[in-house]
């Protein structure tokens, strides 16, 4: 395990370089100064456009502002923004919790409502109840988020008015946020109708973000379990009286699970790289939503320092998925 | 009184090209502490038939069966629950490829401590001494350390002794192996056989032993059932069945042993078995059959009596004076 590791982390260091590089390289191909950008529509002097170009470095030879960007990050710097001045770093781990507990909400409810889909589905493969549910999860797949996301604001927002339209808790609660997960920072604050108020925020978003991961989920879960059903050791389980529920949710579940969590997986760091159409449309406070309105702003530091950070996590997921596989199926782990 | 008795049992799958009979009117007796051995090609239906018993069978499969009771117990009337109670504890079965009939997530102890929790009382201390015990009984060394080894970790033929313990933890009164030593090393092939005989003596239970390999039935069953394209063709003592086969094809099977062969060249059987769209109209076997004339093209054969090894044939070879033939 150890050696794994250490070969995976070998593995790390040119693919961090790479991102470095495209995401240092990715903002500069856009078109539009961001000085130009700061200025906005009252403009300014030449002489004041040359002088914030010194002070930002856009003066010198790319080359050596990547060198300075490199070093930076090596010693923990990712900048500071040109629109708030605050550190991107810091900026990042004020808003990252946000997104984290959007994903990962969404990430549980695809999974426990995609594994389960799929194991029935695979089980009843052919009736009624596996292509009312394979239909289903196709049309998840396909729905536009942007239209599924508004869609549910309507019904569930306008019409009945079970859910508030956007951001993260009622404007009547404020209390101090420890831990940047809304969730326990409401339960925490021991204000009556906070944590209820942090859920009814959180249940819409999650369910849009989670739409296509379960539907992915649910449907790689049926072919896998598929493919397993008719291995000789699923007839061995059978042949020793085991119950269906115990042959199709143990022996059969498990040797299908590493397909499935290698699409947990992506959809994981997909998720985590940030929901941006959903945290924009219901104005969520993440990632996603602060790495959009940078790119607007030319903000460089903060889109290269943004998509390094978010590169890294993907990264990590990753890692943490093939770890996984050896834990699920012990004889990936002799390889 | 015969521990598994099936009368008429019949299988069928559906196909895109129709309904494909895979066992067409087996009868199967095994009196308990008998050794049966189901000889037959590749396709005779020999491992569905086991299987339709076990009720391991695909969804799509349709049973049907006159008679299909375990111990004087129907099992077609049988709830699933109570069935799979029966199940791995009295009827237990082997299967032919060991290393993929292993669950590859588990280790093999749990597997086998699985079995014993669904049918017994024992406790944890209990089952895994049981397990120790069992990988003893099996000549698998070491018990204590490979009971935590996969299935990946271990041999073949380490695999099917752990399918046999597995087997025999319940201790079964009727143990079905299916085809048990094909995928295995020849020197393996007698251990496991000697291993399984062995065990049937101290056990008393009864063994059905499905095989396509007449040296493996000569040398551990009692009687033979022979099987041709889903039906059953001949049924005798092992001893009779050798020295005196009623069916053309047993004597044609026996014909191409080598152990038996006369001339230089092997003898074989001519043609194929027959598949789902060439069934001939009379006997199956007709048309690799080298007595067949008209009738045995048009008509279906008739059972013979027991003293005639219940041949399925119009003209039986070999037929002993007192006996007393049927026709169609």
């Amino acid at each position: 395990m150890l050696r794994f590791l250490l070969t995976r982390l070998g593995t790390f260091v040119p693919t961090f370089i790479g991102v470095t590089i495209i995401s240092f390289a990715f903002i500069r191909v856009l078109p539009g100064d961001p000085i130009i950008v700061m200025a906005g529509e009252r403009g300014m002097t030449e002489e004041r456009y040359l002088e914030l170009r010194e002070q930002f470095g856009f003066d010198r030879p790319l080359l050596v502002q990547y060198w300075e960007y490199l070093t930076g990050i090596l010693q923990g710097d990712l900048g500071t923004s040109f629109v708030t001045n605050r550190p991107v770093w810091d900026q990042f781990f004020s808003l990252f919790p946000a997104t984290l507990e959007l994903s990962l909400c969404a990430i549980v409810i695809a999974v426990a409502l995609g594994l389960p889909a799929g194991v029935i589905a695979a089980v009843y493969r052919g009736k009624f109840f596996d292509r009312a549910l394979m239909t289903t999860a196709l049309v998840g797949y396909s729905m536009p988020i942007f239209w599924w996301a508004l869609l549910l604001i309507i019904v569930f927002s306008g019409n009945l008015g079970w859910t508030p339209v956007s951001g993260r808790i009622g404007l009547l609660y404020f209390f101090d946020t420890p831990t940047g997960f809304m969730l326990i920072d409401s339960a925490m604050s021991g204000q009556d109708g906070a944590l209820r108020s942090a859920i009814s925020h959180l249940i819409l978003p999650s369910f849009v973000l989670a739409t296509i991961p379960l539907a992915v989920i649910a449907r790689q879960t049926r072919s896998a379990m598929l493919e397993v059903l008719s291995e000789d050791y699923i007839r061995t389980a059978r042949a020793k009286g085991l119950s269906p529920g115990r042959v199709n949710g143990l022996h059969a579940l498990r040797n299908a699970l590493i397909p499935v969590v290698t699409v947990i997986g992506l959809s994981v760091g997909t998720l985590l790289a940030g929901a941006i159409l959903t945290e924009t449309i219901f104005s969520w406070p993440g990632i996603g939503k602060w790495m959009v309105d940078s790119i607007y702003r030319r903000d460089y530091p903060v889109v290269q320092g943004g998509l390094l950070m978010i590169a890294v996590i993907v990264m990590i997921v990753n890692l943490v998925v093939d770890m996984l596989y050896g834990l699920i199926n012990p004889k990936i782990r002799k390889r | 009184m015969s521990l598994l008795k099936i009368r008429n049992l019949g299988v069928e799958f559906p196909t895109a090209g129709g309904p494909f009979k895979a066992v067409d009117g087996v009868d199967v007796d095994v009196a308990a502490g008998e050794i049966l051995a189901i000889v037959g090609e590749s396709g005779s239906g020999k491992s569905v038939s086991m299987l339709a018993t076990m009720g391991l069978l695909p969804w799509t499969a349709t049973v049907t069966a006159d008679e299909l009771s375990f111990d004087g117990r129907d099992l077609r009337r049988m709830p699933p629950r109570e069935r799979r109670n029966l199940i791995g504890a009295d009827l237990a079965m082997i299967f032919q490829e060991p290393m993929s009939s292993l669950n590859p997530c588990f280790t093999v102890g749990f597997q086998i401590r699985e079995a014993l929790r669904k049918h017994t009382d024992l406790t944890r201390e209990g089952r895994h001494k049981r397990c120790v015990e069992l990988f003893e009984m099996v000549g698998i060394p070491d018990p204590e350390r490979r009971l935590k080894a996969f299935p990946h970790q271990l041999s073949g033929g380490m695999n099917q002794r752990v399918m046999i313990a597995m087997a025999l933890s319940c201790r079964p009164r009727l143990l079905i192996a299916d085809e048990p030593t094909t995928a295995l090393d020849v020197t393996i092939q007698a251990q496991i056989l000697d291993l399984l005989t062995g065990l049937q003596k101290e056990t008393g239970m009864g063994l059905i032993l499905i095989t396509h390999d007449m040296g493996v039935v000569a040398e551990t069953a009692e009687r033979v059932a022979v099987q041709y394209a889903g039906q059953k063709v001949e049924d005798q003592p092992v001893g009779d069945l050798f020295d005196h086969p009623h069916h053309p094809y047993t004597a044609a099977l026996l014909a191409a042993l080598p152990e038996r062969a006369t001339e230089k060249r092997l003898p074989t059987i001519p043609g194929v078995v027959p598949g789902q769209h060439d069934r001939p109209a009379g006997c199956l076997f007709s048309p690799r059959c080298k007595f067949a004339d008209e009738r045995c093209h048009t008509v279906p054969p008739p059972v013979q009596p027991p003293a005639i090894g219940q041949a399925r044939c119009h003209y039986p070879l070999d037929v002993p004076a007192h006996a007393e033939q049927v026709s169609a």
